[in-house]
């Protein structure tokens, strides 16, 4: 193991040599920002020059995975902004219609999970794979989103709710039916045991 | 006490669908690393 640089003293190791420690994860979560791999691994790749480029930024003791994410993900949004790219996405919402009712055990069939996973505003993917899945907390989320610590709260709810819409999760008399239209129709639509 | 079921129902379901997410994301965490991002890596090393 080579070490450039001073060591830093709390991993003992240049922050460099761990980056490909965080590759897959860095990798899953520009796939869930993406929704496509080759467009993934390019972000992730800009992601890398960026992050060896400015390591000096690092400072060291912090949480290295949570600064590649906020590097990767500031990467997605500016090249979006700057392309401002329509994605079409008939074809997720296409699928999404053929989304079923959860296995008997509660597990979703994965792909209905992540077709409906993608119909999510990017926000919303964002916060959810943020605090739902890679287990930051929604303050370091907050810190690496650049918004309130209440915005990711917010965000991560509106997204498990239309999951739970997409997937039809909705079993009839919860959750938050404050639309009495929506009561209406969960009403007339009682869920049949299987 | 309606509530309280309510608050119940929305926790259940956030539970689930926080399971199903991490199944989706620690599957993709586990796909091999392509080569690329290795020579990158070497690339980027040789660079210094």
């Amino acid at each position: 193991m080579t070490r450039k640089g001073e060591a830093n003293p709390l991993s003992g190791a240049d922050p460099r040599s761990e980056l490909v420690n965080h590759l897959p994860a860095l990798r899953a979560f520009a796939l869930s920002l993406t929704r496509e791999g080759a467009s993934a691994d390019d972000l992730v790749q800009d992601t890398i020059v960026k992050a060896w480029t400015n390591m000096d930024k690092f400072q060291p003791g912090t949480n290295l995975r949570a600064w590649l994410f906020t590097i990767l993900r500031n990467t997605f949004y500016s090249a979006r902004r700057k392309t401002r790219r329509e994605v079409s996405d008939s074809d997720g919402i296409h699928a999404a219609r053929q989304a079923t009712r959860p296995e008997h055990d509660g597990r979703l069939a994965m792909n209905d999970f992540r077709v409906a996973f993608q119909q999510l505003p990017d926000e919303q993917r964002e916060a959810l794979i943020l605090v739902g899945a890679s287990g930051f907390s929604y303050e370091e989320a907050a810190n690496m989103t650049g918004v309130a610590v209440g915005t990711v709260k917010s965000r991560a709810n509106r997204g498990r709710r239309r999951l739970a819409e997409l997937l039809h999760l909705t079993d009839g008399d919860d959750l938050d039916m404050t639309d009495s239209a929506t009561m209406a129709v969960m009403a007339a639509n009682q869920p049949v045991s299987r | 006490m309606n509530m309280r079921r309510e608050e119940r129902k929305r926790a259940a379901l956030e539970k689930q669908i926080d399971e199903n997410l991490r199944r989706v994301y620690e599957q993709d965490t586990s796909e091999e690393v392509p080569d690329r991002f290795m020579m990158l890596l070497e690339r980027l090393r040789e660079q210094e």
